[in-house]
Formats: C-alpha cells, structure tokens, sequence
C-alpha cells in the first residue's frame, strides 16, 4: 500500500467506529421524544451486553486443549466468591488478575 | 463541580489504567515489530481509539488495499458498539457538547462503567462520564506511545496481566446480576454468545449473537417490560 491507501484505510476504520457509536444518538436525537421501544431496549440490553462482553474476553479460550482454561475459569470463580461477598470492585479485579497471573505462571 | 467528577471518576478508571497501560504497550511494540513507524500506533490509538480493531487495522495495513473490504470488516468487529449506542441514548442527555465527545470515546470499557455506575448524588453525571472516558482514552494512548517509542527498552514479567479487563467486565456484570430482579437478560447474553461461539468461532461469533440477543429481547418486550422498568 501507498501512504495515501493507508490514510485511507485508517480514515475508513475510524469513520466506521465513529459510525457505529453514533448512529443510535443519529436516529434518536435529543429533542424527539425516544421511542418506547428503543427506551425499553436501552435498559433491558446492558445485562445481557456485559454477559456478551466476558465471552467475547474468554473467545480465544479452549476448554478441549492446552490447559482446560482452567486459569480463567478459576480466577472467574475466585471473583465470583470475593464479589458476592465483598461487594468491592477493585478488591475482586485486583484478586482476580493476581490470582490468574500466579496460576498461569507457576501452576499451568 | 469538574474537579469533584473527577475525583470520584478516577478510581473507577484505576483497573482500566492497569490493562490499557499494558494493552497499549503491546500494541505499540506490536506495530513496531510489523516495522511501522511510532507515528502509527500513536495516531491509530488516538483516532481509531477501538483496541481490537487496532491491531486489525494492523493486519490490513500490510495486505492489499481493499477500502471496502476494510468498511465491512470495522462494521463487523465494531457492530456491538451499536448496541452501547442504544443503551447510552438517554444516559448522554442533556451534557452539552461534551457528548461528541463521548460518542467518539465510547469503547467497551468507558460504555461499561459509565452504564453500570450510579454516579453519587451531587456530583455531575455529564463530567463524570466525560472523565472516565477521557481518563480511559488517555491510559491507551499513554501505552501506545511508550510502546511505539521505548518498546525495545521495556522487558518486564507481565504474563497474563491483560486479564485484568476480563475481571472487569466479570465484575460489572455481577454488579449487574446483584442488582436485578430476574436474571432473563444476563442469561441470555451470556448462553447465546456461548452457543454462537461454539457454532461460528471465536471471530464471528459475535454479529450473530447480537442478533439473537435483539431479537429475543424484541420478542420478550411484553414479558421483560415490567421488570426492567
């Protein structure tokens, strides 16, 4: 690729990020009234958008080969336990992450 | 008002600090390691501000040039910010132009903190979210650049510190799961992204399971209606 291909290609990747970030504040704008649907969508979709977000961290995981994924599902569950007891954030990731580096580094 | 948004912004960004100094890093070596110069990852960190599409755009850079095969592949691995579009519509009303701004910035994680925080009484939401987000953008391009300039300098043991944002994005979704009353919409995300992954792998699963998350929550809506109002 030429300079100006690449500029190019870089120019459309950022136009369609912006694209898709934007075009709901587009079709909705301020002024108008947001249609029930799209109200009832905007607090019924986050639940299912995060559950959607920790499969997409873990897609690159193999339960059949290697080691099982077991670091990940392991360290998942230590957060589960620590959040639901705990209740605080930066306690859960902080346990989570060393718990994950340990394992992958000393046990896997 | 601004300096209070941010003090109660920052800590929520510490967690991101940590995988997007480490993230942005690796992205910088990487470019640098394709043998593009430092200006590449320091502006495409800045403009494109998506991580994964990056070091896709990576790959494109050095194949042939084929602007709407490019179009169609961002369209793709970007879709689900589609959805944070529709989820933040009402959240980014009334902030003045500072939305801009925050439609640019609205990556995973500044979508994901800033739809899942109640921000304290007193403090404003509109620089709340401005913040986080712009605290967020600056951690990546903070990386990028030391990984586009120092790359060759830096040798530390960080194995498996990129999980810090699976943590997050477990964490948030729990605090999600803990809040509500039924747990319809968790499942659901979570068993069809499962069953998609499963059916088309891990690069394109996610365009079919956003359209089967719309669709059961567009066929659910007289049942879900109640409990999510």
């Amino acid at each position: 690729m030429t300079l100006l291909q690449q500029i190019i290609t870089i120019g459309i990747v950022i136009a369609v990020t912006v694209f898709t970030r934007a075009i709901a504040f587009w079709l909705f704008p301020e002024g108008k009234k947001t249609p029930a649907f799209i109200q009832y969508l905007g607090k019924a979709l986050p639940p299912a958008v995060f559950g959607m977000l920790v499969i997409y961290c873990l897609k690159d995981c193999s339960l059949l080969t290697g080691n099982h994924a077991l670091p990940e599902l392991l360290s998942i569950g230590l957060i589960t336990i620590l959040h639901v007891w705990k209740r605080n954030m930066f306690l859960s990731i902080a346990s989570g992450t060393v718990c994950y580096m340990l394992l992958t580094s000393f046990v896997f | 008002m601004i300096r209070k948004a941010f003090k109660t912004a920052f800590p929520y960004t510490i967690p991101i600090l940590t995988g997007f100094l480490f993230l942005g890093i690796s992205y910088g070596i990487y470019m640098r390691a394709l043998g593009f110069s430092a200006l590449y990852p320091i502006f495409m960190s800045m403009l494109i501000f998506a991580g994964s599409m990056e070091f896709v755009t990576a790959s494109m850079l050095l194949s042939g040039f084929n602007p709407v095969g490019a179009a169609l592949l961002t369209l793709m691995v970007n879709a689900r910010h589609i959805f944070y579009g529709i989820t933040m519509v009402s959240k980014y009303k009334n902030v003045g132009k500072k939305k801009w701004y925050l439609i640019f910035g609205m990556c995973d994680e500044s979508f994901s903190i800033n739809c899942s925080v109640d921000v304290p009484e007193g403090v404003d939401k509109g620089w709340f979210y401005f913040w986080v987000t712009v605290l967020n953008q600056s951690y990546w391009v903070l990386g990028a650049t030391c990984g586009a300039l120092l790359g060759s300098l830096l040798t530390f043991d960080t194995n498996g510190l990129a999980f810090v944002m699976t943590a997050l994005f477990v964490v948030i979704f729990l605090d999600s799961w803990l809040k509500e009353k039924k747990h319809f919409s968790s499942l659901l995300g979570l068993g069809v992204s499962v069953l998609c992954l499963v059916l088309f792998g891990a690069e394109k699963f996610l365009v079919p399971a956003m359209c089967v998350i719309f669709l059961v929550l567009s066929l659910a809506k007289p049942f879900l209606e109640k409990e999510v109002a």
